[in-house]
């Protein structure tokens, strides 16, 4: 390693609309043949700052120098010709394609030869240690073969500059290894390498120097071999900052929702899942932290019923003590089949007995509120679909994480948007809109949403506004368990204090709340406990208001293997 | 300095950006005005091409819709049956199910109609027949929309090529089955004598009657029913859909199911109420023109009894401006709403989008080279 | 076996009208554009290319032989254009207005085939002993084809434009399979933004694509009549017929011209077997017609459920492409 410096970014700055700066700034520079890591957490500016040097974006403010020479880059092409050239975690392939005619795709100055091309691809194959089949289709290739693809796309190309967006994010530990050899080929070779990325062991393991990006400015850029994982932990995440969220103690916490051994393989046979166990108890906020991707979604439309694991329980204890029995709950099929179980009791304890008692009277009784849960119920969720959990009386609410894509619908109103969980009830063949508009009413109004009216078609409000929509209706039916996830991506303070607020109450309601963010300062001081998820495992369980921000900052980034070998 | 000056030219003159509103006026003023625009260039080229005063086509254009009783009734009997094709096809397309096989459902829905009349009327009492040939053509129709539905639902088959491949096959079977019973010399159905819908009040009324009725049913079935509550969130995300448990598949079959059924009832009233018989034309093309009402009027039933009315108020005074001047053929006719239809479906994209022609700003250019959005 | 050497001359004269079609809608669905104006474009491309033949015979002495050349080239040239004029509407409205192309395509077909009738009612007056002339250079083979037997009939008596309609297909075969051209157009087709982001015109590739694809398609429209239909033109709406088929057999040949060319040849079997088959009973002969919308659903299903991957319409079908969609 030299240090020539190849690529400079010099105060570079970059907004999106008014409100969100992606680039605070930024200014450092990276060696020519190095591999340089750059890191930070989710939204600290990374992928925005490598896309102005790919030409996706245009810096607001700044300049970029390549090889010392001012470089003005206003779109992948011109990209190209300064010979950067950047793989991106989605990868931008056609499917129907083989390997050698997506690499050759848009080139211009060179004869279209398959052949040609394919020995060509063979020879850059052979130099860096690639294993590809040119002729192969892309859609019958793993998620690792593609990534070669792209990588060689860009190596085809000529480029001497790689920036890779995250490239482990998708690979197994086996493949990892071998795109680190061949990184390490590439950089003897003389190619400069930027790796996006998170993981630390893997930053301490492949680069030389770390530049570390902390909410959109730059922290610093340190030695690899002088440094150490605590340390750029502490960079990445920064200090503690007190956040003003009101934390009440949990009251009468029991367990309500035990996670059992949950594993899933999602379609690409990746596995997401892997072994999953913890329990969220009631009255009690439990924050899931982790490096997103790391298989939080996923976790939560498994409980939600939207995934079937491939293996797991997931328990859930219904506290039905002492509670009457009502119709909109159970059938008076159910009713009569958990009586003779020996479910129910008289107000007065005396077992319920229902064998020669006609329906009507069965119901008189369910109405006079005279038939009383024994015991909780417990269930399992597991292959539930979203409709069968809520017909056992499971009330499980979902905030997802894509609001306008899955929570709500964007061209709908409010008050058919309130709909969406509540219109099967009723009359059997019309839906009724009088309960639905009264809830919109009452949200607007509890919850502030700036909106002109309840007919207002959702996509026209603001993030924060629609957020309250979405989470105002699912705190609506009183749920035993709601799962946020990502809840306050986007908004503003306000709205993200409101967020915040809704949370707790629901809490202090006795929910077992599950709470899903990215930031560590509103997970440290939002939470009663913390578990953290890495790579589709628990990497650990904490107590929210004793654990720090480096601990939890290490057990996001900690690798799976390490996982093994500490227990 | 050269750099920033390449910047500079790299600019676009205009850039597109998708609105996402727009007042209500100002997007009824765009549809209006695109008609009008299409009228004057109908105008215009009435008077180059064929050399007619087009204020006398206008007068025509009135004239053959308005200028006798029959006329008009007419126009509102095809009105009506047009309507009814284009409210078949409006809950398919709301789920973004692209049902282009209407002719072939009203010709199957037609062609049980003619079997019972042919094998049952006049066996049976007619109230009998009558809810037969109901059953049997609404039965058929659904079927044959329901087949690529199904496709849909489990193998993703597409459907717009799928439906549209089931109109000529049902069409082929029409031709088949009128070439075996045929009763005169000539490849026809002579109108059958037998089993035919009853005429309340005059000839007309029957379909205009049974439109209004569906009229109602698919705009409260849409707006207010729990099916057309789960095909509105079909329609616009398959993952609400889903998160909220709703069985995506189920809600395509039988939205298919209904869709054809509707086009059946349409070939019902065609065969049993108003020809008596069938031909491979019978469906008159209303499956595409039903889908060219559909959109017009944005899905809406109520709007649609305008874009139909309007469809049928311009092909029937084509047709007399035609005959009237003495040209051949359906040309004019078709050039004429082809033209309407271009302005109208244009006029979408200025409802949709918005442009913003940049005139030669120095500072902006830099900026906009972000494009984020 | 005279007999069949005839029925097998017929049904590629009726199958070629297909593959013309099929060819221009092939081209057209590659860029992503499901173009339901093809009958409409055809009937505009018959009559652009009768407009042709009429202008050009006009322009004759009384009893002067037409030039083969001449004829053929204007003729063709107009038909191109005309139906030009539809595929350029459709262009405008799907890629530059990103509207419905469904609708569109609906649209176009209606106007087509107006367009087609008005244009017809004017180069009629004169069609009679015009087209008849016209027509024997249309369909004009190979002097020596007659001595060559089965094998001359069949292969080698055929008029310029069943060649042309071959050797277009084996072009557009060559050029989809093994040039940069028809990989960016798969790419364009296929996924958009990818296309779009390795620097293809992705609009430029999607109007050539229509404009040429409809070019062909108008070409189709002229064979019909100067030569299936032995240079008659009957209506636009027999027409429209064949250009419907012409979008089953897409289907049927999964995309690919040069399977195109068989299917079209089998279509064109189909489409004459109820007049070819001897002893048959006429009402056999209507269920035949059948046969070519069955066999390409029974292809789109099974492409579907088996899930063959070279065997789908391109991704992109249908979809409009706007950039800053993300």
């Amino acid at each position: 390693m030299n240090n020539e410096i190849a690529v400079r970014f010099d105060g570079i700055t970059k907004a999106f609309g008014s409100k969100v700066v992606a680039n605070k700034d930024v200014t450092f520079d990276i060696y020519k043949g190095e591999i340089l890591s750059l890191l930070g957490e989710n939204g600290s500016g990374k992928t925005t700052l490598m896309n102005m040097l790919a030409g996706i974006y245009y810096p607001d403010k700044g300049k970029i120098f390549i090889n010392g020479e001012e470089a003005v880059i206003t779109s992948p092409h011109d990209a190209f010709r300064y010979k950067i050239g950047m793989i991106h975690q989605h990868f931008k392939l056609v499917d129907v394609f083989s390997a050698a005619q997506n690499i050759v795709l848009g080139i211009k100055d060179e004869k279209y030869n398959i052949k040609k091309a394919s020995a060509r691809i063979g020879e850059i194959a052979k130099k860096y240690g690639f294993i590809i089949d040119p002729n192969k289709k892309i859609h019958e290739m793993s998620v690792s073969e593609k990534q070669t693809v792209e990588i060689i796309k860009v190596l085809y190309r000529g480029a001497d500059i790689l920036v890779l967006d995250e490239p482990t994010a998708v690979l197994t530990p086996q493949e990892i290894e071998k795109l680190f050899v061949i990184l390490r080929n590439m950089r003897r070779d003389g190619k400069t390498i930027i790796i996006i990325t998170h993981k630390l062991n893997e930053v301490m393991e492949i680069s030389d120097r770390v530049a570390i990006l902390r909410k959109g400015e730059y922290v610093g850029t340190v030695e690899t071999s002088r440094t150490s994982e605590k340390a750029l932990t502490e960079m990445m995440v920064g200090q503690k900052i007190e956040l003003n969220i009101d934390r009440s103690e949990p009251k009468n916490s029991e367990d309500r929702l035990i996670i059992k051994n949950i594993t899933y393989k999602n379609r690409e046979g990746v596995l997401v899942l892997d072994d999953v166990s913890f329990t969220a108890r009631s009255g009690e906020i439990l924050g899931v932290a982790g490096i997103s991707g790391s298989g939080q979604k996923e976790l939560l439309e498994t409980i939600a019923g939207l995934i079937k694991p491939d293996g797991g329980d997931i328990i859930f204890h219904n506290p039905k003590k002492d509670k009457p029995v009502t119709l909109f709950h159970k059938t008076l099929k159910q009713v009569k089949e958990l009586a003779v179980k020996g479910c129910f009791h008289y107000p007065d304890g005396s077992p319920v007995n229902l064998s020669g008692i006609s329906d009507k009277q069965i119901k008189r009784l369910i109405d006079e509120e005279k038939i009383i849960f024994n015991e909780d119920e417990i269930m399992d969720l597991r292959n539930k679909t979203p409709l069968q959990i809520r017909e056992l009386g499971v009330r499980l609410s979902f905030v997802p994480e894509d609001r306008l894509g899955m929570g709500l619908v964007g061209n709908m109103d409010i008050v058919d948007n309130m709909m969406l969980r509540s219109y099967r009830k009723g009359n059997p063949i019309f839906v009724d809109r009088k309960k639905p508009s009264d809830l919109a009413d009452k949200i607007i109004s509890e919850l502030q949403v700036v909106t002109p009216s309840s007919h207002t078609p959702i996509r026209r409000l603001s993030g924060g506004n629609v957020q309250k929509v979405l989470v105002g209706r699912e705190i609506s039916y009183a749920p035993k368990v709601l799962m946020a996830a990502y809840p306050v991506r986007g908004l503003d303070i306000n709205s993200s204090y409101a967020i915040y607020n809704l949370l707790t109450k629901q809490k202090e309601n006795g929910a077992a709340v599950i709470f899903v963010g990215e930031d560590l300062d509103v997970l440290l001081s939002l939470c009663d406990r913390i578990i953290v998820i890495s790579g589709g495992q628990i990497t650990g369980v904490l107590d929210g208001r004793t654990a720090n921000k480096e601990e939890v900052g290490l057990l996001m980034t900690k690798h799976s293997k390490e996982v093994e070998t500490n227990d | 300095m050269t750099n920033s000056n390449k910047t500079q030219q790299r600019e676009p003159l205009f850039h597109i950006t998708k609105r996402t509103d727009i007042p209500l006026w100002k997007s009824l003023l765009i549809r209006v005005g695109a008609i009008v625009l299409g009228l004057l260039i109908i105008a215009i080229i009435c008077s180059i091409m064929f050399g007619i005063n087009p204020f006398a086509v206008f007068a025509t254009i009135i004239e053959g819709n308005f200028g006798t009783e029959r006329r008009f009734w007419i126009l509102l009997q095809d009105t009506a049956l047009l309507l009814v094709v284009g409210l078949a096809l409006i809950p398919a397309f709301k789920m973004k199910f692209w049902n282009l096989g209407g002719n072939g459902q009203v010709l199957v829905g037609a062609l049980a109609t003619v079997a019972v009349m042919k094998f049952l009327g006049g066996e049976l009492p007619d109230g009998i027949v009558w809810v037969i040939m109901l059953l049997a053509s609404v039965i058929a129709g659904a079927i044959w929309a329901v087949i690529p539905a199904i496709f849909k639902a489990f193998f993703n088959t597409n459907e717009s090529l799928f439906t549209l491949m089931m109109n000529y096959i049902a069409e082929a079977l029409v031709l088949y089955f009128v070439y075996i019973w045929k009763t005169g010399a000539s490849d026809t159905i002579e109108p059958m004598p037998m089993g035919n819908l009853p005429t309340i009040g005059n000839p007309f009324l029957l379909t205009i009657i049974v439109a209004a009725i569906i009229t109602v049913f698919l705009a409260i079935y849409l707006k207010f029913s729990k099916h057309g509550y789960e095909i509105s969130v079909v329609g616009e995300s398959q993952n609400t859909a889903k998160y909220i448990g709703i069985n995506v598949k189920k809600v395509v079959i039988r939205t298919l199911v209904l869709s054809g059924a509707m086009c059946g009832l349409v070939g019902l009233l065609l065969a049993g109420a108003i020809d008596h018989t069938m031909s491979a034309t019978t469906a008159q093309n209303m499956g595409f023109t039903g889908i060219m009402v559909a959109w017009l009027a944005k899905f809406n039933p109520i709007i649609m009894v305008l874009s139909a009315l309007g469809i049928q108020f311009l092909t029937k005074g084509m047709g007399r401006v035609q005959k009237k001047f003495g040209i051949t053929s359906d040309a004019v006719s078709n050039i004429m709403i082809g033209l309407i239809y271009f302005f109208v479906i244009a006029c979408e994209f200025f409802i949709s989008y918005k442009i913003h022609i940049n005139l030669k700003s120095k500072n902006k250019a830099k900026n906009s080279d972000g494009g984020n959005k | 076996m005279g007999d069949y050497i005839v029925h097998i001359v017929t049904a590629i004269g009726v199958g070629i009208v297909f593959l013309y079609g099929c060819l221009g809608e092939i081209l057209t669905e590659k860029s992503g554009h499901l173009n339901l104006g093809i009958p409409g474009i055809m009937c505009m491309g018959a009559a652009g290319g009768c407009y042709g033949v009429s202008v050009y015979m006009g322009t004759l002495s009384n009893n002067a032989e037409p030039s083969w050349f001449l004829l053929l080239f204007i003729s063709i040239i107009l038909a191109a254009l005309f139906a030009c004029i539809g595929g350029l509407i459709y262009a405008f409205l799907t890629v530059s207005l990103r509207c419905n192309q469904n609708v569109t395509g609906l649209a176009i077909t209606t106007f087509g085939s107006g367009f087609a009738e008005y244009v017809m009612s004017m180069v009629k007056s004169n069609e009679g002993t015009e087209f008849a002339i016209a027509k024997l250079k249309f369909k004009a083979s190979l002097p020596f084809a007659g001595n060559l037997g089965w094998f001359g009939q069949i292969f080698l008596s055929h008029g310029f434009l069943v060649y042309f309609a071959i050797v277009l297909a084996i072009l557009m075969w060559f050029t989809l399979k093994k040039t940069r051209i028809g990989l960016n157009l798969c790419a364009v087709g296929e996924n958009p933004a990818t296309a779009d982001a390795a620097g293809i015109n992705v609009t430029a590739y999607k109007y050539v694509a229509i404009l040429v694809g409809s070019a062909i398609v108008g070409v189709g429209g002229l064979f019909y009549v100067m030569d299936s239909n032995n240079g008659s033109w009957e209506n636009a709406s027999t027409l429209l017929a064949y250009g419907w088929l012409a979008i089953a057999l897409v289907i049927f040949a999964v995309w690919k011209p040069n399977f195109a060319i068989l299917g079209s040849i089998l279509f064109g079997i189909f489409y004459i077997a109820p007049n070819a088959i001897k002893g048959i009973d006429l009402a056999t002969m209507k269920i035949f017609k059948i046969f070519p919308y069955l066999i390409t659903v029974i292809v789109l299903i099974f492409t579907s459920v088996f899930d063959s991957k070279n065997a789908q319409p391109p991704a992109g079908l249908g979809l409009t492409y706007f950039r800053e969609d993300r």
